[in-house]
């Protein structure tokens, strides 16, 4: 498909970019560990296997996090993705949503196809790494739903996101 | 819903004066001191008698109130009354006398009749020049008693179109989303208003998010973005019966959607695989035509009077700019160079000019003539948004959200000068305001 292939060639142009741009917001997860591991078997008495709890207790992050105007998985990016695919892979019949969301300074309808952009980024990056795409479904709420409230760079940082959610 | 068979002139439209001497007001006056002075005491009643919205001696005072309202809200008059003037007798209605009403360079009187109960009411509204003691325009409407702000607003349209020459606008409506609760768990409702925020009426009970409102050419339905069942799809809202039905069916995300000038066509984006374009669709259904074919964002759009255009936007560029092409998607074309980008086109439905959303730093409400030249900003908040077109193609209406942790959006009129601006008053915050066609 058109739109993959470019959002893979974008990611992997980005990949070699990555170094000079620092994009995450202040606030963030514990970065998740450089090279992949099997995800942890939830614990006799963690949360009940698939759910939304096991989800956010066994990846690095549920979200990734966009430049302005962007729509690029970089390295980063990547790293919380082959968490959550691993998560996905031990969960066959587990089922995600892939949220897409943009800042506040954005016109109303530009920023749904904006979020609609980096819902599908993440997503066809999890099913490059095997997900079976119709696990995963696209919803994008353009700046209808921010977590952070401020008016600034920072809270834009952490609003510009794609964040995978369990369908229980 | 409203009963707009029940609105007929009943009087011919009599000019009495010679054009050459009279008074006019330029709309395009920015000098920000146009400001007609204008008379208008309480309309009197023949007969006080009781009808479901109040007595006909009520009616003549809120009557008189409202049409005063209109003509101060418009930014080009400065009208006093009804309070603090003196009772008018209905013989004065068509023979003022005129110098009882020295300071004032217009004069507006009236009446309203009624037969009584729940038959309709008469309203007449009568124009007067005071300088040249003149008659200038007199009109008659007839209404349901619940209908009376609409007599008053086409009244106020009378008198503004005979001062200015414009377009009336002042009898038309608004669809907008009602904002209330925090800015990270908004409840976002679809709701309907007069153009002065009158009659207003929620639609939507705000559990799912509703955007982008917009009426069709006969009011009797509305566009709109609906968030229910946890997708992204417009619906059309059937006024009259209350229900609504999807525009079309796709497990893709559909959303901006526009209305052709005859209300025949739909126009809506549609991201498939993340790629948003622009397709349309009858609006009694079928198959969705593609318009637009490129890799970037093309969303929104907006029809030319005459059908045979649209203005779109689109960052194929890299970033949001303004585009033309012709109604079947043929030979699309940039028009917006001014610098910074540009959002949300909406095309005058006088033909002559684009307002759009500018983006430079912040958000601002600007027009330019179709061909991308000419452009003006009109606006100067933090971010103004989306704007869109009175009746008449001169007064435009958006939304102003303030920065910060409360985020609120309210609506917010301003006039082609950019002198006259105001925020209109909504029983809470607000966005995505929809100017409806003057009503029929």
């Amino acid at each position: 498909m058109p739109t993959l292939t470019r959002s893979l060639m974008i990611a992997s142009a980005v990949i070699a970019l990555s170094a000079c741009a620092k994009k995450t917001p202040e606030e963030l997860p514990p970065p998740p560990a450089e090279t992949a591991q099997p995800a942890p078997a939830p614990a006799p008495t963690g949360p009940v296997k698939g759910s939304q709890e096991d989800f956010l207790a066994s990846v690095s992050s549920d979200r990734i996090y966009f430049d302005t105007d962007k729509y690029d998985v970089d390295a980063e990016d990547q790293s919380t993705l082959r968490s959550q695919a691993q998560w996905l892979a031990a969960n066959p019949t587990a089922r995600v949503t892939v949220e897409g969301h943009a800042d506040e300074r954005g016109t109303r309808e530009y920023n749904l196809a904006l979020g609609e952009r980096r819902s599908n980024a993440a997503k066809n990056y999890l099913a490059s790494l095997g997900v079976d795409s119709s696990r995963i479904t696209t919803i994008s709420y353009g700046k209808e739903r921010p977590v952070a409230l401020g008016s600034d760079e920072q809270a834009w940082a952490q609003n510009r996101r794609a964040v995978t959610v369990t369908v229980q | 819903m409203n009963h707009f068979s029940t609105l007929t002139a009943f009087f011919a439209l009599m000019i009495a004066a010679p054009a050459s001497a009279q008074l006019s007001v330029d709309v395009t006056d920015d000098s920000g001191s146009a400001s007609l002075k204008i008379a208008v005491p309480r309309l009197p009643t023949s007969q006080d008698v009781a009808t479901p919205a109040g007595s006909t001696a009520e009616l003549g005072d809120k009557i008189a109130q409202v049409v005063a309202d209109d003509l101060k809200n418009s930014g080009l008059f400065a009208p006093s009354g009804p309070s603090g003037m003196r009772a008018v007798s209905m013989e004065e209605v068509t023979t003022p006398r005129f110098d009882s009403w020295s300071g004032f360079e217009a004069l507006v009187h009236g009446f309203v009749r009624s037969a009584g109960g729940d038959s309709n009411i008469t309203v007449g509204c009568y124009l007067y020049d005071t300088a040249l003691k003149t008659e200038m325009t007199r009109q008659g409407y007839v209404v349901a008693p619940r209908d009376w702000r609409r007599a008053a607003h086409k009244c106020a349209d009378a008198i503004y179109a005979r001062l200015t020459g414009e377009s009336p606008f002042f009898d038309s409506r608004i669809a907008y989303i009602a904002e209330s609760g925090p800015k990270d768990a908004r409840i976002k409702r679809l709701a309907i208003m007069d153009s002065d925020g009158a009659n207003h009426r929620f639609i939507t009970n705000g559990q799912s998010i509703a955007l982008t409102p917009r009426f069709s050419p006969d009011y009797r339905s509305i566009l709109y973005v609906s968030y229910i069942g946890k997708r992204v799809r417009i619906f059309v809202y059937d006024i009259g019966t209350g229900k609504q039905r999807l525009v079309t069916e796709s497990t893709n995300a559909t959303f901006a959607p526009r209305w052709s000038p005859d209300g025949r066509t739909i126009l809506f984006s549609m991201a498939v695989a993340g790629n948003t374009d622009i397709y349309r669709v009858s609006a009694q259904g079928g198959v969705p035509v593609r318009l637009t074919n490129t890799p970037g964002i093309d969303v929104g759009g907006s029809y030319s009077p005459d059908g045979s255009k649209i203005v779109f936007e689109s960052d194929r560029s890299g970033s949001q700019q303004l585009y033309v092409m012709g109604a079947d998607g043929s030979n699309p074309y940039r028009i917006s160079y001014g610098g910074g980008r540009y959002a949300t086109p909406e095309w005058s439905p006088r033909g002559d000019l684009i307002a759009c959303t500018k983006i430079a730093g912040d958000f601002h409400i600007a027009v330019m003539t179709p061909d991308g030249k000419n452009e003006r900003i009109l606006t100067d908040g933090w971010q103004d948004e989306a704007p869109t077109w009175s009746p008449n193609g001169r007064v435009l209406q958006f939304f102003r959200t303030s920065a910060g942790r409360s985020g609120i959006s309210q609506v917010w009129q301003v006039d082609l000068t950019g002198v006259n601006q105001r925020r209109l008053p909504t029983p809470l915050s607000g966005s995505d305001p929809a100017w409806g066609p003057l009503l029929p």
